[in-house]
C-alpha cells in the first residue's frame, strides 16, 4: 500500500527525520482548531495517494482566517486522478534555500535496494537531474557511503552532516518497515541551513504485512475489497460496466485488455486465484453483485483440470438465490464443457469456446 | 550460467539420465500432496518429501518423508527441490534446502515478502544454486519432467522455449502454440513477484543456446523493467531465432496492483507502452491477444526461412 503524506511523515517523525510542524484533519471544525494552534502562514495540503497534487490545486498557501475558510473546503472537494481527499494537512510555511531529492527504493531488475539522490529536487523523479545512484543490497547504508553521497551532491559542513544523518535514518526506516519505496521530495535546505523533509512518500511490501501490525492502521480498504481478500481473491474496482472475472492475474489482465480493445469498459478486475470451484465462483458473483454500475459479467476461466460443470453450478445457484440477475458471458476451458452448456441452457449465462467470442457477445449484449 | 538442461535431465550415460530426483518440501500439505501426485503422474521422479515432524511416513505408500532437507538429500542425493510451504515459512524452507546442497529450487508460494526472497537469493548465489520463483507455476520440459503446478494438457514436446511471468497465461499461450503445431522444448515460469529468483534475462540466458530451438516466446506483464532489459539483451547479443512477445496489462490503471505483487505501473516505470516499444525496437512483434502468438510466430519463421 501507498501511505498518505501525513502517514509517511508520522513514520519519519518516529525515526527522527526533521519535519516542519503540521497537523492533519478530516473536517473544517478540527481544521480551524489546528489553524489556531499552528498560526499563519501555513500551507493546506490535500492528502491523496497519488502524485501531481500541486498542479491540480491541492496545495494552497494560507495567510489568514478568510483564506482558510475559502480554501479548506475547496481543497477538500478536489478529486485528483480519481482520488478524493482522505484528509487535509496543515503545515507551517517553509523558508527554503534549496530543494534536494532523496529516495531508497527496491530496484527490481538489480534485485537490491538503491539510493537515488540529487541536489536538484522538487520536481517529479522522471525530471530530476544529475541523479546519484547507489546500490545498497538489502538497504543498509554505511556512514561512509552516506558521506560519499553528500559529497557528490556538493553538500558541505553542517548541511552535509544533517544529510548523512537523514539518509541513515531513511535506510533504517526502509529496512525495519520493509518498504518498497521511501521518498523525500523535496528534502529542503532551509534558510537557517537545517534540513527538512517537506514531502513524504512511502510504499510498503504488502506481502510482509503479517510482520507489521503497526502499519495496518494505514490500511485503507473498502468493505468489498476486504471481503475479496478474505476469500483469497484480488479485486481492483474500475469505472466501467462489465465485471471481469478469471483465474490468474495474467489471464484477467489479458481479458481486460481484450475487452478494452473491443470497446468494452471493465467494472472490475477480479482474480479468483488458481483453481475454480463452485464456492469460489459463487463468492466471486457475490462480490460482483455489490459493485455499482455492473450490467454484465465476463468470465474467463482457464482450468486444465477444472470441471466446467462445477462452475455452471455456481451460476445456476446465483440465479436461483437471486444473487444476480445479470447476463453472464463466459469462456470456460476445461473438461465436460458440453454438459455445462446443457446445464445452463435457458439461463442468462452464455458459454463460449473462445474468449474473443465471449468478449464480443458481452460488448454487444451490454450495448442493447 | 546455470545449465538448466543438465540440472533437469542430466547427461546421457548418467544412471539417472532423464530421471532426475526431485524432493518436495511441504509434501503432506493439501496443496503439496495434490501437486506431488500430479507431478508423479506426469513422470517426474519424486524421490523424497520433507515435512518437519512427519519424518518416517511414506507418501502414497511410496515416497519417503523426512523431517529435514539434509536427511532427504543425504538419502537421495537429489539436487532439485520444489517448495509448497506457506509464504511466511518460505525463507526457512529455502535456507534448509540450499544449505543441504540443493542446486535448483522451485518456489511455488505466492505472497513471500520481498526481503525473504532477497535473503534466499543471496544464499543461493553463495551456494551456486538457482531459484525459480517465488509465485511461479514452475518449470517443465514437456513430456519429460514437470516441476510445478501446471496442468499437463496445454503442453507438448517440441522446439519453442516459453518464458512467462504469469501462470495461467503460460498455459493459455502454450495451449495456443500446441494447437498450432508448436510444441515446447522448455517452459519457465518467472513468477509474478517484484523480485524473481530467475529474471526474464536469466531465463533467456538459460535457453538461448538450445541447439535445436526454433523459436522463443516471451510472456510479460506490466510492472518493473525486466522485459525492456531482455529486449535490450536480445538486441545486443544478436540473438536471431524467431521471437514473439505478449504483454498483459495494457488496459490496467496506474498505481494499482493487478493481482500479482509485481504487476504495478508507477509513473511510467513498468508501463505496457514502454515494454511494447522496446520489443518493437528489438524487432520482436507483440501479440495483442494470446491466440495471436502462434500466428506471429509462424510469420516470423516464414521470414527467417
Amino acid at each position: 500500500m501507498q501511505l498518505l503524506e501525513f502517514q509517511a511523515k508520522e513514520l519519519f517523525r518516529e525515526y527522527g527525520i526533521n519535519l516542519l510542524d503540521s497537523i492533519s484533519s478530516t473536517n473544517i471544525e478540527d481544521g480551524r482548531k489546528h489553524a489556531k494552534e499552528l498560526g499563519y502562514p501555513f500551507v493546506i495540503k490535500i492528502q491523496v495517494p497519488v502524485g501531481g497534487r500541486g498542479k491540480a490545486g491541492g496545495i494552497q498557501k494560507c495567510q489568514n482566517d478568510d483564506e482558510f475558510e475559502l480554501k479548506y473546503p475547496q481543497v477538500m472537494d478536489l478529486t485528483i486522478k480519481g482520488e478524493k481527499a482522505r484528509a487535509i494537512l496543515l503545515e507551517k510555511m517553509a523558508d527554503i534555500k534549496k530543494e534536494l531529492y532523496l529516495s531508497i527504493f527496491l530496484n527490481r531488475s538489480k534485485r537490491c535496494y538503491t539510493i537515488i539522490a540529487s541536489a536538484e529536487g522538487g520536481v517529479e523523479i522522471e525530471s530530476v537531474k544529475n541523479q546519484i545512484i547507489k546500490e545498497v543490497g538489502l538497504g543498509d547504508v554505511s556512514d561512509e557511503l552516506a558521506r560519499e553521497v553528500a559529497k557528490e551532491m556538493e553538500l558541505e559542513g553542517n548541511t552535509a552532516e544533517q544529510f548523512v544523518d537523514t539518509l541513515k535514518k531513511l535506510s533504517k526506516l526502509t529496512i525495519e518497515k520493509e518498504a518498497e519505496l521511501v521518498e523525500i521530495n523535496p528534502l529542503a535546505i532551509m534558510q537557517d541551513n537545517t534540513i527538512m523533509a517537506l514531502d513524504g512518500k512511502f510504499v510498503t511490501d504488502d506481502n510482509s504485512n503479517f510482520r507489521h501490525p503497526e502499519l495496518q492502521q494505514y490500511q485503507e480498504k473498502t468493505a468489498i475489497e476486504e471481503q475479496a481478500e478474505k476469500s483469497g481473491f484480488s479485486l481492483v474496482e474500475l469505472d466501467g460496466d462489465i465485471a471481469v472475472v478469471g483465474n490468474g492475474a495474467g489471464l484477467v489482465m489479458s481479458t481486460l485488455d481484450m475487452l478494452s480493445d473491443n470497446g468494452g469498459k471493465p467494472a472490475c478486475f477480479l482474480d479468483v486465484g488458481g483453481g475454480a470451484t463452485t464456492e469460489s465462483v459463487y463468492e466471486a458473483l457475490t462480490l460482483i453483485s455489490q459493485l455499482p454500475r455492473v450490467k454484465g459479467i465476463l468470465v474467463n476461466l482457464y482450468g486444465g483440470i477444472v470441471k466446467t460443470t462445477v462452475v455452471a453450478e455456481a451460476f445456476l445457484k446465483a440465479y436461483e438465490n437471486n444473487l444476480i440477475d445479470l447476463p453472464v458471458f463466459s469462456r470456460l476451458k476445461g473438461t465436460e464443457s458440453e454438459k455445462a452448456k446443457e446445464m445452463l441452457q435457458g439461463s442468462r449465462t452464455n458459454i463460449f469456446d473462445s474468449v474473443e467470442d465471449a468478449i464480443n457477445a458481452a460488448v454487444m449484449g451490454i450495448k442493447k | 550460467m546455470t545449465d538448466i538442461f543438465e540440472l533437469l535431465k542430466g547427461k546421457p550415460g548418467d544412471s539417472d539420465y532423464e530421471k532426475k530426483g526431485v524432493i518436495v518440501q511441504g509434501i503432506t500439505g493439501a496443496y503439496g500432496s495434490l501437486h506431488t501426485k500430479q507431478m508423479m503422474a506426469y513422470g517426474t521422479n519424486v524421490v523424497a518429501g520433507v515435512t518437519p515432524g512427519k519424518g518416517g511416513q511414506k507418501f502414497e505408500d511410496k515416497v519417503p518423508v523426512y523431517n529435514t532437507m539434509q536427511e532427504a538429500v543425504d538419502a537421495t542425493n537429489a539436487k532439485i527441490s520444489i517448495v509448497f510451504v506457506p509464504a511466511k515459512f518460505f525463507l526457512s524452507a529455502a535456507k534448509d534446502a540450499l544449505e543441504s546442497g540443493i542446486k535448483l529450487l522451485v518456489a511455488i508460494p505466492e505472497h513471500v515478502p520481498i526481503r525473504d526472497t532477497m535473503e534466499a537469493l543471496d544464499l543461493a548465489n553463495k551456494k551456486g544454486a538457482t531459484i525459480i520463483g517465488p509465485n511461479t507455476p514452475g518449470i517443465m520440459i514437456p513430456e519429460l519432467i514437470k516441476i510445478g503446478i501446471m496442468p499437463p494438457m496445454p503442453f507438448k514436446a517440441g522446439k519453442i522455449a516459453v518464458l512467462s511471468k504469469s501462470g495461467t497465461l503460460l498455459y493459455e499461450i502454450s495451449d495456443a502454440l500446441t494447437n498450432s503445431g508448436f510444441g515446447q522444448s522448455i517452459t519457465i515460469g518467472i513468477g509474478g513477484d517484484p523480485v524473481n529468483g530467475t529474471r526474464l534475462i536469466d531465463a533467456f540466458e538459460m535457453v538461448k543456446d538450445i541447439p535445436d530451438m526454433e523459436g522463443l516466446v516471451i510472456v510479460g506483464e506490466i510492472g518493473g523493467d525486466s522485459e525492456e532489459i531482455l529486449a535490450q539483451r536480445i538486441i545486443d547479443s544478436g540473438f536471431n531465432k524467431p521471437t514473439v512477445a505478449y504483454i498483459a496489462g495494457r488496459a490496467a490503471p496506474k498505481e494499482k496492483r493487478m493481482g500479482h505483487a509485481g504487476a504495478i505501473v508507477m509513473g511510467t516505470y513498468g508501463s505496457a507502452e514502454s515494454k511494447v516499444s522496446m520489443f518493437n525496437k528489438a524487432n520482436i512483434p507483440v501479440a495483442k491477444r494470446p491466440a495471436e502468438v502462434p500466428v506471429l510466430l509462424a510469420g516470423k519463421m516464414e521470414k527467417s526461412d
